[in-house]
């Protein structure tokens, strides 16, 4: 029973992987790209999560945390790119 | 097959609420036509699926007798950042001119960055 909600749960997230990829390969504008890598690292870590219980076995927290961190840090620096077309800005001295 | 703990069985059903959860936020995420509303559905739908999913496994690693720190972090941190990475998304969206669609029925941004001098996008009202 638990095994059988925990492979049909991981079904659903692959097939939502699946989705977000297909946005990300697809979508129209640069901004629909980012949106789609950002929930893209989400479903990911709610993979691993499910694998982490499946296999009941606590070495994957540091890849959930790990993946949380470098998905946030990725997604705010694209989009400063696309906004300001830099990613850290300098204070020009005169 | 392992045993039938009824608190094991609601975390796992906690767990396939959230998978439910991001099913759905992803169909959203084909369907919907801008960038605005797809980010609508994405942000909220994930957030709130990969939430469910992670308390679940926490609920079940406290039954099974670990209680994880580094998973509480990791639940803080996702809660935290996830709405924070969508806003800045969809802001830069805005301020790169991608265009709303066609349906859209009222942009009350596009008033207040006229008032500041910063160019906006034309909406094509049907």
């Amino acid at each position: 029973m638990i095994d059988n909600l925990l492979v049909g749960s991981l079904i659903l997230l692959v097939l939502s992987i699946f989705a977000t990829v297909f946005r990300l390969v697809k979508g129209p504008s640069a901004p629909d790209r980012i949106q789609a890598l950002d929930c893209l690292g989400i479903n990911l870590i709610a993979g691993v999560a499910i694998f982490s219980v499946l296999l009941r076995n606590t070495g994957f927290f540091e890849v959930i945390l790990l993946i949380g961190i470098l998905s946030f840090i990725g997604t705010i620096a694209f989009a400063r790119y696309i906004e300001r077309g830099v990613v850290i800005e300098r204070k020009q001295s005169d | 097959m392992s045993e039938n703990n009824p608190i094991e069985l609601i975390a796992v059903l906690l767990i396939f609420f959230g998978a439910i959860f991001c099913f759905l936020s992803s169909l959203g995420l084909i369907r919907l036509p801008d960038v605005y509303t797809r980010s609508h559905a994405a942000s909220k739908g994930s957030t709130m699926g990969v939430l469910f999913t992670l308390v679940g496994t926490f609920v079940f690693f406290i039954i099974e007798g670990t209680f994880s720190i580094r998973l509480f972090l990791g639940i803080f941190f996702v809660f935290l950042t996830s709405p924070v990475a969508s806003h800045v998304v969809v802001r830069s969206a805005y301020r790169s001119k991608v265009k709303l669609a066609d349906v859209t029925v009222q942009d009350d941004l596009k008033a207040e960055m006229e008032e500041e001098g910063i160019e906006t996008i034309e909406v094509h009202h049907k």
